[in-house]
């Protein structure tokens, strides 16, 4: 048995509203997990499901008309959600790293590759701006770019998809901080490029010391890099467990509709595809949000949201079909199980 | 096996920068390609982006002019047609883009949208095309009471399925389908997916597929050519690439395919570029499968 040992990261009940008319769209919805020391957190949803505004209001980029409700963010002993911006700052970069989508996005197009790096060193005082640039070339090297001391004095345009991702990882680093958070890091790159900085994301985990919350819609990339995953669904976690329980062993009817329509089986052979289209949050149905397009609908999931079942030490599931008093609980269904 | 279409040394080069004092740069982006695309089957094309596989299906359309090269429809050279000609010719070749978002024009209804090539091609009178488009909006699963709406009132998914509808509008035997789910969510890519299957076995079509996606290629073609910087360097049928893959590249790629099993091993081969020759010929490998090794 395993200490129970205080998570690194606490999301506790995180609610995200955005005031837009008519009425507020709740996209975080009553969301709960842990990151513990040097583990990988899988989230994994579709677009709209709430995952990267979740990432947003961890660590305090939420733009209105969005803001946090209710909820806490637990890291390091203090409340994110209610910390000052002025904290808060100090908390981006240093406590938490962060990488995203488009790095050309994210890195600005008239300043330098060691410029970006250098200036999270010295607005956290980690350096003075004459050391700055030989730290800039020793991360740079860290993320495997090869002639970091020229590449060093590059913009960003002249840089790959893949070493633009690269230097986005160098300027999230640069802090050391404990957790990093990488919103979609790879959907934007080819095949092999992904391939290379899930190896250097690995990599990075155990030279760093990271823990890692990895988003992503990719299924993928969860199985090959995360060692628990969150599953979201229309603002809500519908499932959560280890790697190996929600690949293996899925409860959710869309965790398993999900598994299911990754192309694979016989070629030629029709898809399990979910039916039905993703919900609009400004619109969702008054019991379970899943259930309009679930094969396993009953009548009670249109009467409220199901709360949450615990199947296991890490495993969960909210879902009607697993009730959480075990003596009715149903037989499992004959459906799209792998 | 019947050839449908023939693509014959194929190349499409574009002309880069060149100022006063800098001479132009060319970029060979399809570069000597040929293949032959069989009635009925679904013949993918492969690659990464800047390979080459999109512009070698835009060319075969005319969609821009190829520098040079043949492609040969039912045995016509359609780069040898005038522009009324290649107009008759696009009936039975027909394209599905990747975007659906920007692919269709916002201010047009959905009905009109799928009725602009029957238009174009001056077929049926008002009454029979607007049943003819009822009947299309059925075929790929969209509800005909949803004919007056306008593109942003659909989801991804059907918007990809108004995209079809149109290019199915005039009966066409062969699609080029570009990247035609890589913009939507896993659980609706599966349903265009079983789509666009399902319409090749009702409409006997044949299918020119362009992905990076290597699994959904692996579920849905026949036959596969994997395109480099230009060039095709490994074709053949499915099973034997995905299984007997003899190029470098091919290796490369598709070790790098995330596996959707945590406990799969991971063996990650890396290109080595210096090991690839960019100038060695496609060699027959075994019975229909070729490398440029």
């Amino acid at each position: 048995m395993k200490v129970k040992q205080v998570p690194l990261l606490a999301v506790e009940n995180l609610t995200t509203v955005f005031d837009v008319a008519p009425r507020p769209v709740v996209a975080v919805n009553g969301v709960s997990f842990e990151i513990r020391k040097g583990e990988t957190l899988g989230l994994v949803g579709e677009s709209g499901s709430g995952k990267s505004v979740t990432a947003f209001s961890i660590i305090g980029l939420l733009q209105p008309p969005g803001r946090v409700t209710t909820g806490r963010v637990m890291f390091q002993g203090r409340d994110l959600a209610s910390l000052p911006e002025p904290e808060m700052r100090k908390v981006r970069g240093a406590g938490i790293g962060f990488v995203f989508q488009e790095p050309m996005a994210a890195l600005n197009p008239v300043m330098r590759v060691g410029a970006h790096i250098a200036e999270a060193l010295v607005v956290h005082g980690l350096a003075s701006k004459g050391e700055a640039r030989s730290r800039a070339i020793d991360l740079l090297r860290a993320v495997k770019i090869t002639d970091p001391d020229k590449r060093v004095d590059d913009y960003p345009h002249q840089l790959s998809g893949g070493m633009r991702q690269r230097v986005m990882m160098a300027v999230a680093l640069a802090c050391k901080p404990p957790l990093l958070i990488a919103d979609e890091p790879t959907t934007a790159l080819d095949v092999t490029v992904q391939a290379q900085i899930l190896d250097l994301l690995r990599d990075m985990k155990k030279q760093f010391d990271l823990s890692l919350l990895l988003i992503t819609h990719d299924l993928g990339v969860i199985a090959e890099t995360a060692d628990r995953v969150a599953v979201m669904y229309a603002g809500r976690i519908v499932e959560q467990g280890t790697v190996r329980e929600i690949f293996h062993q899925p409860k959710h009817p869309y965790t398993r509709g999900l598994l299911a329509s990754i192309p694979g089986g016989t070629a030629g052979s029709r898809l399990r595809a979910i039916e039905g289209t993703v919900p609009n949050l400004a619109s969702l149905p008054p019991g379970c949000s899943f259930a309009p397009r679930c094969g396993d609908r009953m009548p009670v999931c249109d009467t409220a949201f199901p709360e949450v079942t615990t199947l296991g030490s890490e495993h969960s599931v909210r879902c009607y079909l697993h009730p959480s008093t075990p003596d009715s609980r149903l037989p499992t269904p004959v459906g799209v199980q792998q | 096996m019947t050839p449908l279409v023939e693509v014959r040394n194929l190349v499409k080069h574009f002309e880069r920068g060149g100022g006063f004092f800098r001479a132009k740069t060319v970029v060979k982006a399809v570069d000597d390609v040929s293949f032959v695309v069989n009635e009925g089957e679904t013949f993918a094309l492969v690659g990464e982006s800047g390979s080459g596989k999109s512009t070698t299906g835009r060319c075969m359309l005319r969609l821009v002019e190829p520098t040079s090269g043949e492609v040969l429809f039912r045995g016509q050279n359609v780069l040898g047609y005038s522009n009324s000609q290649m107009r008759a010719a696009r009936r039975d070749m027909q394209m599905v883009f990747q975007d659906p978002y920007s692919s269709l024009n916002p201010r047009m209804r959905a009905f009109t949208i799928v009725e602009e090539p029957l238009v174009i091609h001056s077929i049926g009178s008002k009454p029979e095309r607007r049943e003819r488009v009822a009947d299309l909006f059925k075929l790929v699963g969209l509800d005909p009471a949803h004919l007056d709406r306008y593109p942003h009132e659909f989801s991804g998914g059907q918007r990809q399925r108004i995209g079809l509808a149109r290019a199915l509008a005039l009966n066409p035997s062969f699609i080029i389908a570009d990247e035609p789910v890589s913009a939507l969510d896993v659980s609706i890519q599966a349903q265009v997916i079983n789509l666009l299957m399902d319409l090749q076995d009702q409409l006997k079509l044949t299918y020119l597929f362009i992905a990076h996606d290597l699994r959904l290629v692996r579920h849905i073609s026949t036959r596969v050519a994997v395109m480099y910087l230009g060039r095709i360097v490994e074709m053949g049928g499915t099973p034997e690439i995905f299984a007997n893959a003899q190029h470098a590249y091919t290796k490369a790629l598709l070790s790098a395919v995330p596996a959707t099993d945590p406990d799969a091993p991971r063996a990650r081969i890396e290109l080595d570029s210096g090991q690839v020759s960019h100038d060695a010929p496609l060699r027959q490998v075994s019975e229909g499968h070729f490398a440029a090794v």
